[in-house]
């Protein structure tokens, strides 16, 4: 009777692992080793467009060939070189920036009367629920020469000639705080709301002024939530390819436009292949940072 | 906290103008007149007509709303079975595994996701037959890939949160663990799941990147069209669909709001 | 409801060995390297209102968890009315337990909370409806049948909670710091409710508390459980008077403790020599123990009176008092003795007067009998 029923709870657990399991390591684990594979192998005018890695010789000997040619490619090639410090860049000063508008949001949000801090939360939701798409759409209207912001300026006097922000390395900036912005806002205030506020007023009945509580109480204990956001934007940052494209034009090399333009533009599936891996190698730290203080915030709330 | 703290007041209206302004200018201009799209002249309605006529956009769309389906009811699923793995059954051997590989594609860049996902299908292709050529079924399997991660956070959220003792009860009470799990646990985490598939239609109606890969002929959807379209520079008839989109999403917000709230108003304490 | 103390009639009363309904045989339950139980023996008598009292942290609630199903033991049997139960899950036990956070269903009515169970047996209807009746009634909630959870108080809810694990009618209910959410007032009627239920269904109950007067009030046995193994198992009366260790001395109500060693003995009394008091003291104990051997002499603070030097008392030291805590019904006295190990005794306030009788730095000559204190040899 007990071996029955251990072995069937046992194997009704074991199926409800198992085909998620199963699913993301056939469709989300399995295809990294492709994308490895084909980035160590020749290109190819044909379908698919690379050789394959086994062949035959002409005495019938099979033979792996490994092409290290892509990656010695992307080291020597300043293209791509620029194209990977261009994302460290941008994701980094991206996330900075959001972190300087979106930390005070969310504290401000945490701190607000409860009954308000549904319908805010929800303000910050919402605009996530359009098209991600269209919303940086939107900027192209507001950033180009005659578009919005060029107007209004003009229209108010501070300047003559449009400002050329379309097409630059500030159009981009702009475009990803702004979609990134509530990827941050969200882990940071569920950190900041389930901060004990009695620290605080010991730290006043202390002596300590708001913003020395702040820095020496607040900061400190927001950090795992401030991590774990940061690398939530970060990381993705780092592969963007929408916003480069539709805001940057070519002012901007980020890895991810690179990706694409050498996958459908000059077909070179081994390239592309080859970029990815080096964007996975890059992301692993940050990855690793991601989980270690995620589990920390979400230790913190228990 | 606002006398004392003008400072968070105006960064909290900076902030939401910031994340507003742009969402209203494209609804102003979808009404605009002229072709211009920053240039007013005159309040027009054309643009949402021309929308309405645009047969390939509107195929586009019709496709991005059936995948976008099947994918949110399978995310669902898959998604759920993983939040149950990771909050109920921890030491189960391919826990921790599962653990990674569903946090990762919540982060993964796009491109990354889209060419891995297109070379499996290739290979796949050349091994077993199936899928045969890219199109509805390969967006599909793709988009449930990531989808599934966020629902598995949602879930896994409200799992963790819930009173354990409740399935404990039932089950003292003579419920079998499946019957626990259908009469107990599920109506309980069903906001979440709720929650879930919303999250994942609109991942699904808004990816651009992966469909682009796994596409093939004849599977042209919603975010590819807008795309061409706004390369070449503004379109009003994007604006109108913007508006569209925008209006949806704030109604349901709406009611979702006004449903919570109601909720809350009939608890007794 | 009776106001005749409750435990009174239960008190001397034995149940014979034949009406075991729970055998817990040498069970062990340890998570790594600690071990919640360790090696319980214990047998629970049909009918019978019983207690696992102990500290948080004692085991009490592992062991009630393994009755119900929901740990199994590292080791040892789990016996429920002569079958081995050990190995079989809750929803096959007929045992059912009241949790301390009621877990009520929140998406249920009431009536659907209390039919949950029944519905799982696969009951007719019309029975099914007769017996959420009947359950309800017991418990007085008819008026929130339709209500859910959430609409309803704590109270309200504790009483829920309590019909739908009465619904099925288990042969045993366990409950879970059943009082633990309530207040003082409410606590004590709910005592008493709770008692009369069960004389009233004949059901074995088996709480779980830290709270010492909740098990003295309505148990007919109390297991004192302390770090995984069982302190004391005895009836109230017993355990009160006749602690067999110092921490079960301690645990319940107020103890003075002597250390000494035995001098002398005879027939069924034991003197013993302790150097915290000026005499000898004079204990009625009739197992055999060796002379020199180290014991205690646990003396209860009421078995304590005010003697002049006239009064013939076996036991009598001087005290000088150093407190006085009024409690308005009793006054609790700390008195010093001269090897300073201080005392407490308690006297009812009998007269409502302005002076206390007693005043701090008085000087008192106290004593008690040698039936009045017990002795603890370990």
């Amino acid at each position: 009777m007990k071996r029955w029923l251990t072995t069937m709870s046992e194997r009704g657990h074991g199926v409800v692992v198992a085909v998620p399991w199963l699913w993301l390591a056939l469709f989300f684990a399995l295809p990294f080793l492709f994308v490895l594979k084909i980035s160590l192998s020749e290109p190819q005018l044909a379908q698919p467009p690379y050789m394959d890695m086994l062949r035959y010789t002409e005495d019938g000997v099979m033979s792996i060939i490994i092409n290290f040619d892509n990656y010695l490619l992307l080291w020597e090639d300043s293209l791509y070189v620029g194209a990977l410090l261009g994302s460290l860049k941008v994701a980094s000063i991206s996330t900075l920036f959001c972190l300087l508008i979106g930390y005070p949001m969310a504290y401000a949000i945490a701190r607000s009367p409860n009954h308000w801090r549904l319908p805010l939360l929800m303000l910050i939701i919402l605009p996530f629920w359009t098209s991600f798409l269209i919303r940086v759409y939107a900027w192209i209207g507001i950033l180009k020469n005659n578009g919005l912001l060029n107007n209004f300026l003009i229209w108010l006097g501070a300047i003559d000639q449009p400002l050329e922000i379309m097409y630059t390395p500030i159009a981009v900036y702009i475009g990803v705080v702004y979609s990134y912005l509530p990827f941050l806002i969200l882990p940071l205030y569920a950190t900041l709301v389930k901060l004990d506020p009695t620290l605080l007023e010991a730290a006043a009945d202390l002596g300590a002024r708001p913003f020395k509580q702040f820095l020496k109480i607040t900061l400190p204990q927001s950090l795992p939530g401030v991590l774990a956001g940061s690398m939530l934007v970060f990381i993705p940052v780092m592969g963007e390819f929408v916003i480069p494209d539709l805001l940057g034009g070519n002012s901007t090399l980020m890895l991810g436009k690179m990706m694409w333009t050498e996958f459908f533009n000059n077909k070179d599936w081994p390239v592309a292949s080859s970029l990815a891996c080096v964007l996975l190698l890059l992301l692993i730290v940050p990855f690793v940072i991601l989980r270690h203080f995620e589990g920390k915030a979400v230790e913190e709330l228990e | 906290m606002s006398k004392r703290f003008p400072f968070l007041i105006s960064v909290l209206i900076f902030g939401y103008a910031f994340l507003y302004i742009p969402i209203i200018s494209l609804i102003v201009y979808s009404f605009n007149e002229s072709r211009l799209v920053t240039v007013w002249s005159g309040f027009s309605t054309k643009w949402y007509s021309a929308l309405l006529h645009n047969e390939p956009l509107l195929n586009a769309a019709w496709l991005s709303v059936k995948i976008a389906s099947i994918n949110a009811s399978l995310a669902v699923i898959l998604g759920t079975l993983a939040a149950l793995a990771l909050v109920r059954f921890r030491s189960h051997r391919g826990t921790a595994s599962l653990g990674i590989m569903v946090t990762a594609p919540l982060v993964m860049p796009e491109v990354i996701t889209g060419l891995s996902l297109l070379l499996l299908f290739v290979a796949m292709e050349t091994l077993i037959g199936w899928p045969s050529g890219r199109g509805q079924t390969t967006i599909i399997l793709a988009h449930v890939t990531f989808s599934m991660a966020y629902v598995a956070v949602i879930v896994q959220s409200r799992l963790a949160n819930m009173d354990q003792s409740l399935e404990e009860a039932a089950l003292d009470l003579g419920a079998k663990p499946l019957k626990v799990f259908f009469a107990i646990t599920l109506p309980i985490i069903s906001p979440a799941l709720l929650a879930g598939w919303l999250l994942a239609f609109t991942l699904s109606m808004d990816d651009l990147v992966v469909a682009s890969f796994v596409s093939g002929p004849g599977s042209t959807t919603l975010p590819m069209v807008v795309y061409s379209s706004v390369r070449l520079g503004v379109s009003p008839q994007i604006n109108a669909l913007a508006t569209i989109i925008v209006g949806i999403v704030s109604v349901a917000v709406l009611i979702a709001g006004i449903v919570m709230y109601r909720q809350e108003k009939n608890r007794m304490l | 409801m009776t106001t005749q103390p409750i435990n009174q009639t239960k008190d001397e009363v034995i149940h014979s060995n034949d009406d075991e309904i729970v055998k817990i045989d040498n069970v062990s339950k340890n998570f790594g390297n600690v071990f919640a139980c360790d090696n319980i023996n214990l047998s629970i008598h049909r009918g019978e209102f019983f207690s696992l009292l102990g500290a948080s942290g004692c085991g009490k609630t592992t062991l009630l968890r393994i009755l119900a199903g929901f740990e199994t033991p590292s080791s040892g049997r789990v016996l429920i009315d002569g079958v081995d139960m050990t190995d079989v899950p809750p929803y096959q036990r007929p045992v059912n337990m009241m949790f301390q956070s009621y877990a009520l269903f929140p998406h249920m009515t009431v009536i659907d909370n209390i039919a949950f169970g029944l519905k799982q047996e696969s009951m007719p209807k019309s029975q099914l409806e007769d017996r959420v009746k009947e359950v309800m009634a017991l418990v007085q909630i008819e008026k929130f049948a339709k209500r859910k959870p959430d609409q309803l108080s704590g109270g309200q809810r504790q009483r829920v909670a309590l019909a739908r694990s009465l619904a099925k009618q288990p042969k045993i209910l366990l409950l879970d710091e059943p009082l633990g959410a309530l207040d003082k007032k409410l606590r004590e009627q709910t005592q008493f409710e709770l008692v009369n239920i069960q004389e009233r269904l004949g059901i074995t109950f088996i709480i779980v508390t830290h709270d010492q007067e909740e098990a003295m009030t309505m148990s007919s046995r109390i297991a004192l459980m302390h770090e995984g193994r069982i302190e004391q198992l005895d009836a109230p009366r017993r355990m009160y008077e006749f602690p067999v260790s110092r921490y079960s001395a301690n645990f319940i109500g107020l103890v003075n403790l002597f250390d000494g060693h035995v001098i002398s003995q005879d027939d069924d009394q034991v003197l013993i020599q302790s150097n915290q008091s000026e005499t000898p003291l004079l204990v009625r104990y009739s197992q055999q123990l060796t002379s020199g051997m180290e014991v205690t002499v646990a003396l209860r603070p009421e078995k304590i009176r005010i003697i002049n030097n006239a009064d013939d008392q076996p036991n009598r030291i001087t005290a000088v008092i150093k407190d006085i805590a009024y409690l308005g019904d009793v006054s609790i006295y700390h008195a010093e003795l001269a090897s300073g190990l201080r005392i407490k005794f308690t006297l009812p306030n009998v007269q409502a007067l302005a002076e206390q009788p007693l005043t701090w730095e008085q000087e008192v000559v106290l004593g008690w009998q040698a039936d009045s204190c017990s002795l603890l040899t370990q």
